[in-house]
């Protein structure tokens, strides 16, 4: 373990060398003044060089702009300045191709089954109907769905609405996938396996990942860096990378390594969340 | 058939059997109403009988068809765009909101200057009648729309047509049932009353020549006729929520 390397553009040199897939350079972002409501500055500065194929989790606490960061990413918010790009293309308001986006929410539409559900995006791109079938089976298969593959959501429990959406976005085989909590709705023993699934096609597929979760143990298992954030403004205090093994699993969570980084990654954040909490 | 069914269907045909009763019985005097065992047998004889029936029926029908078209298409396209714009929403709110207090009847007569004595005064008079209704529901279906779902539609890169046919109306369905139940009932009203008024032709006419020539048996065989199509076409509408509701919100 050691302090990242992939980070901020305070980036050492070698940085320009690598193959970086996404640059944050110098994002604020401030949410205007509203009757009643002041201007908020949500976020930055955030300065952040992603390499392709890295997985990065960020954690901080409650109200640091999280999600917000996020969402500058996939082009969902527009910052109020600085500059995002995702290989070398410049972000601007729209949604890069490529991208995948797990939501916190419920994102499933009640008005589709579980299998129409995850074959939207395919379908929308016109794909073909045979190929629609094979990403929609091994998908289901993967999530756990095979027997309520013709359900609505509804039918379903939060956590296997969630991985409905998951599977959504990943059967589009996107090259940077942004999580916001996608595991917040599911119980701790089917965390813990939908992270390793999350690895297995993280491994696959090659692509680059952004993880947005409260959990240090989440971050700290699936990432190669953690990436610590501020109390809002929220910016990074420190990114760290884990140095796991790529072929890694959750037997890595009994390991004493795993233990001294979750201590560490919590002593970063102590303060910050004690801050965020506001005078007590 | 659950307790609450059946005791709904007790209160109907409670309700029909003493109304029966009290004109048989002539408390209610046939001059008022005849019995609802004798409106049936009425409308059963000028559906057979009357040439008039068919085609009057048929007007109504027409025209109350095109005026809900227009209501529930044109309400829920007028309300996709107010609710785009939130300055414009904030001026027709308050219209929208005292829309009903306003005797709506009284443009009748200027819908007569301007479209003339026909099918085109009815549809403007039952649209104009449903219209609102279907905007607000459209409105209030729109603000319940989980904001999670227009951010999918974002990020599947779905234009701005896509995206209301995709997202915002299956997602907005189950709450516009409200405004389609009402615009529909509005339209009802608007169209049989403006015939009622002033007409050429229609069902509504032909109630205001009964009630006029004293022919109560046709009268009331027309009245039961207008009120057992309102109920169908409400009741299955009310099926069509239901089951809409039990997939989505079970």
């Amino acid at each position: 373990m050691s302090s990242s390397a992939i980070a901020p553009a305070r980036a050492d040199a070698s940085a320009s060398e690598r193959d970086i897939h996404v640059q944050f350079r110098d994002v604020n972002h401030v949410y205007p003044a509203r009757a009643g409501h002041e201007a908020v500055h949500a976020l930055g500065p955030i300065d952040l060089a992603l390499q392709r194929g890295e997985f990065l989790s960020i954690i901080g606490p409650s109200g640091c702009g999280k999600t917000t960061l996020l969402e500058v990413l996939a082009g969902l918010v527009t910052p109020t300045s600085g500059a995002v790009e995702i290989d070398g293309r410049a972000v601007q308001g729209a949604v890069p191709d490529g991208v995948g986006v797990v939501f916190q929410e419920d994102a499933s539409f009640p008005w589709l089954t579980v299998a129409d559900n995850i074959a939207f995006s395919l379908k929308r791109a016109g794909m073909e109907k045979a190929e629609i079938a094979t990403r929609v089976d091994y998908a289901i298969g993967l999530m756990g769905l095979t027997r309520f593959r013709k359900a609505y959501p509804s039918q379903l429990s939060g956590g296997m609405r969630q991985r409905v959406c998951i599977a959504r976005t990943l059967v589009t085989r996107p090259k940077l996938i942004l999580l916001d909590e996608p595991f917040g709705a599911l119980d701790q023993q089917t965390r813990l396996i939908m992270g390793e699934e999350l690895l297995k096609l993280w491994r696959e597929t090659g692509a680059t990942v952004m993880l947005i979760t409260h959990s240090l143990d989440e971050a700290a298992l699936l990432a190669d860096h953690v990436a610590v954030m501020s109390a809002r403004p929220g910016h990074f205090i420190e990114v760290i990378a884990t140095g796991w093994p790529r072929d890694r699993d959750s037997r890595l969570a009994s390991t004493p390594e795993f233990g001294a980084l979750t201590s560490r990654l919590w002593a970063l954040l102590r303060d910050e969340s004690i801050k965020a909490m506001g005078p007590t | 058939m659950t307790r609450a069914r059946i005791l709904q269907w007790a209160i109907v045909l409670g309700a029909f059997g003493l109304l029966e009763a009290l004109c048989r019985f002539r408390i209610i005097t046939p001059f008022t109403m005849i019995p609802p065992s004798e409106m049936v047998v009425s409308l059963i004889r000028i559906a057979r009988t009357q040439s008039w029936f068919a085609e009057d029926t048929l007007y109504s029908l027409r025209n109350l068809m095109v005026a809900v078209v227009i209501a529930v298409f044109g309400g829920y396209l007028a309300g996709l765009v107010v609710h785009a714009l939130p300055r414009l929403r904030a001026c027709l709110d308050p219209l929208f909101s005292s829309y009903y207090s306003v005797p709506t009847f009284i443009l009748y007569p200027l819908f007569i200057v301007l479209f003339g004595i026909g099918p085109m005064s009815l549809i403007v008079m039952g649209s104009v009648f449903g219209v609102v209704a279907m905007i607000s529901a459209t409105l209030t279906a729109l603000d319940r729309i989980p904001r999670v779902l227009v951010k999918v539609a974002r990020i599947e890169k779905l234009g701005p047509l896509r995206t209301i046919a995709l997202i915002k109306l299956p997602a907005a369905a189950p709450h516009l049932f409200t405004g389609l139940k009402l615009a529909v009932a509005y339209c009802i009203i608007g169209v049989i009353a403006g015939e009622f008024i002033l007409a050429t032709a229609g069902i509504g006419r032909r109630l205001s020549l009964s009630y006029n020539n004293f022919d109560n048996a046709t009268m009331y065989g027309v009245l039961l006729l207008i009120l057992a199509f309102a109920a169908s076409v409400n009741g299955a509408l009310n099926v069509w929520e239901r089951r809409i509701h039990r997939r989505w919100f079970r």
